[in-house]
């Protein structure tokens, strides 16, 4: 620099840095001398970066840092943090039975947070995010239950399961009448022409109601009930109201009657903690749907 | 500035006069070196005394004693709520301001304050200037009161160069010492009135005394004894000039009827020694009221010459106006031959025309029109706002619900704000279904099948609500439906507009 001509801006007064490019000039405004060395220092932290934490790239892993700091450990800290701040209410979620929790305005809405999070997990994939059910998957908004809505009966559902092999579990299946030659196709077509009429769904033209109600009365009713408003201990769902499981269609229920039906809801104790299992239990049971 | 006459002056003290050479603005800068990098020039600044002077002392009295005592004044909300003043509570999302207590999401009234205090920051500017910049800044009060002590320890002006120029003795290293240990005392205090802002004051006080306040109220101490003894004794006039973004703000807004601290060069030049003007005005030649006696220099904060026109580096405290004043006064010339004046002003006079003081023009209009709106709807907001509040949130799977009657059923999360500081009981209805029924979920029935929600003082309660319609005739697939909260003792309500879905005709 010293041996550039000094050169200073009229218009300004202020001295360039004595470079030209085409005509042009550059003001030299000098920085102060402690931004410099700021400068360095911030070079220096940076250094003390490499020393406390991974950083160098080697061959077949990195430098390890002073301190053995790991980002996962770190992760796995903040879970452990975590867990023993949420510790003392999931605590007292395992000891106090469903029905104190939907009595405590405090434990309800933990549960509810804490079932949100875990039916998203684990329930979701079958009942929906909302647990607006699909074809085949219960919707758990509506008052229809197929093994009972009371906190009691959704608990033991969720525990046990149906169908799992669970011995606590809800069991009962539906033939497959037509696949086992117990009735024949024209029965078959009759008794779901019949089950549609239960709840006022209207008849195919030429359909022998008669025929149906026959065969209703002699396989059906032991499951279904005489009158067609199922049984919960069997999971025989009612047929008399608005709501059908697989849908109302002919075609649907013919279907069913064919080759029998078997959902099956697996059994979650054993998988879940206890607290969990309880946030379910109150989270289902307050979708709306809940019996008191 | 003229170096000769600096060095004239100064002639009875030659480390000085080299000290004040290197040290003086415009000090010419050795031949041929460019530098990249500008070194330091210490400042030391003159004390003086005047009307601006004792200005900047009652701002400087007033806004410390605000800000170090603020925290102990107590105000009674009850026992449901702190008792402290001024409050950011931030473990219960709370800030109180005496009467007014402001939630999370009404920081729109923060947004509404940063608006005010920028419009006002221009509107000062477009008046008079830094003003804001030489009495309000933290930096300037701040900045002001370790110069205070550093003058009570070291020295004014000349008395601190001399002592520094000369060999460092043990009365100097003893002085030095003290100087700091009293700075980082009051930056501590200042660390520490800061954390009393987010804790109640006298409890934390003990419990810092003690060694039982949280680490983060220590750290924060920590970090702004730093700040304050960094940025207030040692950087100084370093920030206005590199680091503050004002100056170079306040530039695009200014205008030429901005009052500024102005060196009115009509009346000072041409410059001379009280003699030869003396002798010059005898023989009525024009004479100059400027001796270049260098007070204006000397008292500067930031090391600026006023007599060379506006600069980044003047704040506009008005220091130097005192200076001159005072050196005025012992001359027997007219005052104020520096003042709050403008460029175009000192031209006018220059041709012998009247000055013109433009306080009140559009801009200045415009922007206390600006501030009056905002003021006045923030006010209106605040004075208006109600105690309680509704928001609800429609599920979003699944829709609707076909419950096994063929009723229609849909689900709601509402959210219910008491702002009051006492528990209040709601009701919740709705309008807009032909055969509905509102519900909330887990909640014990009470009172004849009406079902009250009771939300504890200062709080908000989230509630499942089930709304259920059956009706014989299809409703449309999107009904609009209003939820009204009503309080069960005033009768007073709150409504929310939302929709019920179905699947339609």
């Amino acid at each position: 620099m010293a041996d550039e001509q000094r050169h200073i801006d009229t218009i300004t007064g202020t001295a360039t840095t004595g470079h030209e490019w085409d005509g042009l000039r550059e003001l030299n405004t000098p920085l102060p001398r402690w931004w410099l060395w700021l400068f360095y220092a911030t070079i220096v932290w940076a250094v003390g970066y490499w020393i406390i934490y991974p950083a160098w790239p080697l061959i077949s892993n990195a430098t390890q840092g002073a301190f053995g700091w790991h980002s996962r450990a770190a992760i796995e800290t903040d879970i452990a943090d975590l867990k023993a701040m949420r510790g003392p209410m999931v605590g007292k979620l395992a000891d106090a039975s469903v029905a104190q929790i939907i009595a405590d305005p405090q434990l309800l809405d933990f549960a509810r947070a804490q079932g949100r999070v875990a039916f998203a997990d684990n329930c979701a994939p079958c009942h929906g995010s909302g647990g607006g059910g699909a074809k085949g998957y219960p919707n758990l908004n509506d008052d229809d239950w197929l093994w009972g809505g009371k906190l009691a009966d959704i608990e033991n559902t969720i525990r046990h399961g149906a169908r799992t092999g669970d011995d606590k579990g809800h069991q009962g299946n539906m033939p497959a009448f037509g696949r086992d030659n117990i009735l024949k196709a024209n029965e078959i077509s009759a008794v779901a022409d019949y089950a549609r009429s239960l709840s006022g769904l209207p008849a195919e033209k030429g359909a022998d109601l008669a025929l149906g109600k026959k065969v209703f009365a002699a396989n059906c009713a032991a499951c279904h009930g005489p009158d067609g408003k199922g049984n919960r201990e069997l999971g025989a769902p009612n047929l008399t109201d608005k709501i059908w499981l697989y849908g109302p269609d002919k075609a649907t229920i013919v279907q069913g009657i064919q080759n029998g039906r078997g959902g099956v809801m697996p059994n979650w104790q054993g998988r879940l903690d206890e607290s969990t299992l309880k946030s379910l239990v109150v989270y289902v049971w307050t979708f709306g749907g809940g019996e008191k | 500035m003229n170096a000769h006459a600096a060095t004239a002056m100064l002639s009875r003290e030659p480390d000085l006069a080299k000290l004040v050479a290197a040290a003086e603005v415009g000090a010419p800068e050795p031949d041929d070196e460019i530098p990249l990098y500008a070194p330091r020039r210490k400042i030391y600044p003159q004390s003086t005394h005047g009307t601006f002077r004792r200005i900047k002392w009652a701002v400087l009295i007033v806004t410390l004693g605000i800000y170090y005592l603020l925290p102990f004044v107590r105000w009674d909300r009850g026992p449901n709520a702190p008792s402290q003043g001024v409050l950011i509570d931030f473990p219960n999302r709370r800030f109180y301001f005496f009467p007014i207590e402001i939630w999370p999401q009404e920081v729109y009234y923060l947004t509404g304050l940063l608006i005010l205090a920028a419009i006002t920051l221009f509107l000062m500017n477009a008046i008079a200037g830094r003003i804001w910049c030489g009495y309000l800044c933290p930096q300037t009060v701040w900045t002001d009161l370790f110069f205070a002590v550093e003058r009570l320890i070291e020295g004014d002006r000349r008395e601190h160069m001399l002592r520094d120029a000369r060999k460092w003795t043990a009365a100097t290293w003893a002085r030095k010492g003290l100087k700091h240990f009293i700075w980082l005392m009051i930056a501590w205090w200042t660390g520490g009135a800061w954390v009393l802002y987010f804790a109640d004051a006298p409890t934390l006080v003990k419990e810092l005394a003690t060694g039982e306040a949280p680490l983060i109220a220590y750290a924060w101490i920590g970090i702004l004894t730093f700040t304050t003894y960094t940025l207030a004794g040692h950087m100084r006039e370093q920030v206005c000039l590199y680091m503050c973004p004002w100056p170079r703000i306040q530039a695009a807004l200014t205008d030429e009827y901005a009052l500024n601290v102005t060196y009115r060069y009509d009346r000072g030049e041409p410059r001379s020694s009280v003699k030869k003007a003396e002798q010059l005005r005898a023989e009525g030649e024009p004479a100059g009221d400027c001796v270049d006696c260098l007070q204006c220099v000397h008292v500067c904060p930031t090391g600026v010459d006023i007599r060379q026109g506006a600069s980044l580096g003047c704040i506009q405290c008005g220091l130097c106006i005192d200076a001159c004043d005072n050196i005025m006064r012992k001359l027997g010339r007219p005052l104020r031959l520096i003042a709050y004046d403008t460029d175009m002003n000192v031209k006018l006079r220059e041709t012998g025309k009247p000055p013109v003081f433009h306080l009140v023009r559009i801009r200045t209009a415009l922007y206390a029109a600006v501030i009056a709106i905002a003021g006045g709807v923030m006010l209106y907001t605040l004075a208006t706002r109600a105690s309680e509040g509704i928001s609800v949130i429609h599920d979003r799977n699944p829709m609707y619900v076909r419950l096994s009657d063929g009723a229609l059923r849909n689900a709601y999360t509402i959210r219910i704000v008491n702002k009051q500081l006492k528990h209040r009981n709601f009701i919740l209805d709705i309008d807009g279904l032909p055969s509905s029924r509102v519900e909330f979920v887990g909640l014990a029935e009470r009172a004849a099948g009406t079902q009250l929600v009771d939300v504890g003082p200062d709080q908000t309660r989230e509630v499942r609500v089930v709304v259920t319609d059956s009706s014989v005739e299809p409703l449309a697939p999107s009904t609009t439906v209003l939820f009204k909260l009503i309080d069960v003792d005033t009768g007073k309500a709150v409504e929310m507009r939302d929709h019920f879905f179905g699947p339609g005709g």
